[in-house]
């Protein structure tokens, strides 16, 4: 496993930077938006690997609630976090896209605020983690995650009662997209999971070691108690 | 089933009796929604129209801040003398702690907004344009949706470092949906544009998905140390 991890690492930065060569120079301009389109090579990955990080922190926060497996509750925290930074990064490049297209950075439409509250839920989960130091963290950040995932249906229906001004999902939905930038996004969105998963195994190598070291610690201090 | 009534009675009515004796959280909640209101009140200074627009967002905005106060002593009164503890290893249910906690708090906050829902009136010249009684329904569902789950994660904040400060950081990103519904409730219903019954099911939706949830997963917190 250890030796696995260097070589899908290099693997991921070629498909990344194919990935950056096919959506600047490969896929066709956009005939309306023109150069600006582009950042949805980056956008719509993100927000799909976000959304999937964050599935990946309910299952294992209910897997943990149920188990009470430390594996589960570290990959609940490993899931969270990188989800957070995919987000953002959503979050970030999609009012970069909006102020040259819609003429507004932003506006309260379904999919941006869902997003947004999911992005706040997900921040309120780091900080509570952070913030409680006893041995029940995943208690308690597993709890909030099912909290969460409870409230994500009921923003979603709140915010469609109003007018939507988002682009229809471009898969399974009513828009259309040339095939060649099809292509493109799924070069894009495969290259930015693998990305995705080399950060969730590096910072899971992180938590397992934070968690040895400091069991050692508590396990030396008792020896110290005990003579 | 008796055992959890009487045992949510009890609680509920010692509660209420320790708060009519000190009266600590209903008088800093009502004197800080009226510096709310009044800090509010000059801030904006709108006509009429405006606010009819205006005053259901600034309302429940007040209450929920107020709310956040009275919540915070939920579970501060049962920390001294390791009260919590002593529920924590009786066999009562978890439940009618958490019902009761959670029943204290809605008649705590209904009577703030008792209070102060004629004085916003009386500060911004409010009259309802539309159906003046579908007010209560949303004042009942959105108070009740606040108080639950903010006397939840006040247990849950019990567990952390700077919990004064954790609650809001917790309740707020989860209200958000609810707290929406009642503003533009209040709103379509004080301008009188439209039915507000969307939101009322919305809220109603929101308070009965959060009431199973909290019922469901209190024990977990409550047995947390």
């Amino acid at each position: 496993m250890k030796r696995a991890f260097p070589i899908l690492a290099v693997l991921t930065a070629l498909l990344l930077a194919y990935a950056f060569y096919e959506a600047m120079w490969v896929a066709p301009m956009e005939r309306t938006m023109g150069e600006v389109q582009r950042i949805f090579y980056y956008h719509v990955p993100s927000a799909w690997t976000a959304f999937l990080l964050f599935s990946v922190n309910l299952v294992a926060s209910v897997v943990y609630l149920v188990r009470r497996s430390a594996k589960a509750d570290a990959l609940a925290l490993v899931s969270a976090e990188v989800g957070v930074v995919f987000c953002t990064v959503v979050l970030v490049t999609g009012p970069i896209w909006a102020r040259p297209v819609w003429g507004i950075w932003w506006t309260w439409d379904i999919r941006l605020t869902t997003t947004l509250v999911l992005w706040l839920i997900y921040v309120s989960y780091l900080v509570l983690r952070k913030f409680s130091d006893s041995s029940q963290t995943p208690k308690l950040a597993a709890v909030l995650a099912i909290f969460g995932a409870l409230d994500v249906p009921l923003v979603y229906f709140s915010i469609w009662f109003f007018r939507t001004q988002h682009p229809q999902p471009v898969i399974g939905g009513g828009g259309s997209i040339d095939p060649r930038m099809l292509h493109v996004l799924l070069i894009n969105w495969l290259a930015f999971s693998c990305f995705a998963f080399l950060l969730c195994w590096a910072r899971y190598g992180l938590e397992s070691l934070r968690r040895e070291v400091e069991e050692a610690e508590s396990r030396e201090s008792l020896r110290g108690v005990s003579q | 089933m008796s055992s959890l009534r009487s045992i949510t009675l009890a609680t509920l009515t010692k509660d209420i009796r320790l708060e009519w004796r000190s009266r600590d959280a209903i008088n800093s909640m009502l004197f800080f929604s009226l510096l709310v209101v009044v800090i509010f009140s000059f801030s904006f200074d709108p006509n009429a129209e405006e606010s009819r627009e205006i005053a259901g967002g600034l309302i429940w905005v007040a209450f929920l801040f107020a709310a956040v106060v009275a919540l915070n002593q939920t579970w501060a009164r049962e920390l001294r003398n390791q009260v919590l503890d002593a529920y924590r290893v009786s066999p009562a249910p978890a439940n009618a702690l958490f019902i009761a906690k959670a029943l204290g708090n809605f008649l705590l906050v209904s009577l703030l907004e008792g209070v102060m829902a004629p004085l916003f009136m009386i500060f911004y010249n409010l009259r309802a344009l539309g159906p003046a009684w579908e007010l209560i329904p949303v004042a009942i569902l959105g108070t009740w949706a606040l108080v639950v789950n903010g006397t939840f994660f006040a247990a849950m904040s019990l567990r952390t470092r700077s919990r004064e400060i954790m609650l809001p950081l917790l309740l707020f990103p989860i209200s958000i949906p609810a707290v929406q519904s009642m503003v533009e409730a209040t709103r379509i219903i004080l301008s009188g544009d439209g039915s507000a019954r969307f939101w009322i099911v919305l809220l109603l939706t929101y308070d009965v998905v959060f009431t199973t949830a909290c019922l469901g997963l209190f024990g977990t917190i409550l047995q947390a140390e």
